[in-house]
């Protein structure tokens, strides 16, 4: 299979998915420019982290209208796997692919540090490979992490099972001591109603070998080999190549 | 043509920089601040239109761009 990993003016972690998704899994991937207005038959899409258009005006918001992000929308409107980590999960939320917004850390602080993170829902490509409740050490770096979204919408959300990471204890527990930014209901990743879009605060591509400080991050790109090799493991209604 | 913009968080979002400023400005004395809540000031140039066509623009603008409705709320002012 084929990632594309798209790269704004502003990214930096474009890299990093790029040898985690080629080099530790294994399969092709492809940088693609945001001014790009073609995946190039891209099997998943990856929009990285890092501070697209420096982070100017609102987090993602300029990213949004890069021309690339008509194709992200077309690919995942017809089910295609779509991860947008960071900065990325920022840019899928202005987009609207996600629902919500971010808002500062709640401490104004940018948080730097490796964090437990559990998985709450394992029916979506990029946590099939995962175990249910598995919790994760993957690292967090950012400054708008703080999820929020409007009462009746988090509430839709959890209804849904749209929520798929929390910020927790090692041992797996919810609780506000282990929140690091302030997010709603300790949300560190959601997804859509279609499940096929995921977008998380962490960087599971920043852990991905043991000399990086964890491995934990591997299985969420595996997850969306595993999901492509058997589209009935996740529930994507469409997952046919682009 | 001149329009100006006023961009804040709705009172149900918490405003965690406007919570600091409002310590900090505490912190120097002034026990009367309840609280502070901050936004964002645009200035927006524009070719000369009918100040109604002009206020349509911009809250086209503030809508699409400025603003992010899930979060933020805004005013739009024309000034002649």
């Amino acid at each position: 299979m084929k990632f594309a990993v798209v790269v704004f003016p502003g990214s930096n972690s474009d890299y990093d998915a790029f040898y985690a998704a080629s080099r530790v899994v294994g399969e092709q991937a492809e940088l693609v420019w945001h001014k790009d207005t073609d995946l190039n038959g891209a099997d998943a899409v990856i929009l990285p982290g890092g501070f697209a258009h420096g982070d100017y005006l609102r987090t993602g918001a300029i990213a949004r209208f890069s021309p690339i992000m008509s194709a992200v929308k077309s690919f995942a409107d017809r089910g295609g796997p779509v991860l947008g980590i960071c900065n990325g999960f920022q840019v899928l939320l202005e987009a609207g692919l996600l629902p919500g917004a971010m808002v500062r850390n709640d401490r104004i602080k940018f948080v730097s540090q490796l964090v437990p993170v559990r998985v709450e829902q394992t029916d979506t490509p990029f946590t099939t490979a995962c175990a249910s409740k598995q919790v994760l050490r993957l690292p967090i770096a950012h400054g708008e992490g703080n999820y929020y979204a409007p009462p009746d919408q988090l509430e839709q959300l959890e209804a849904n099972r749209q929520v798929i990471f929390r910020y927790a204890s090692d041992g797996g527990e919810v609780g506000t001591e282990w929140n690091p930014n302030g997010s709603l209901n300790n949300i560190a990743g959601i997804c859509n109603r279609q499940r096929n879009v995921v977008g998380l605060m962490p960087h599971p591509e920043r852990a991905a070998e043991l000399p990086l400080g964890s491995a934990d991050g591997r299985v969420v790109l595996a997850s969306v080999v595993k999901a492509l090799q058997d589209p009935k493991s996740s529930r994507p209604q469409d997952l046919t190549k682009a | 043509m001149r329009a100006r913009v006023y961009v804040t968080l709705k009172p149900s979002v918490f405003d965690p920089q406007g919570r600091v400023v409002a310590d900090a400005l505490v912190t120097l004395g002034y026990q009367d601040v309840k609280d502070v809540r901050q936004g964002k000031f645009f200035e927006v140039e524009l070719a000369d239109a009918d100040p109604a066509t002009a206020k349509a623009r911009v809250t086209e603008m503030a809508d699409k761009l400025l603003a992010n409705p899930v979060i933020e709320s805004y005013r739009v002012e024309v000034l002649q």
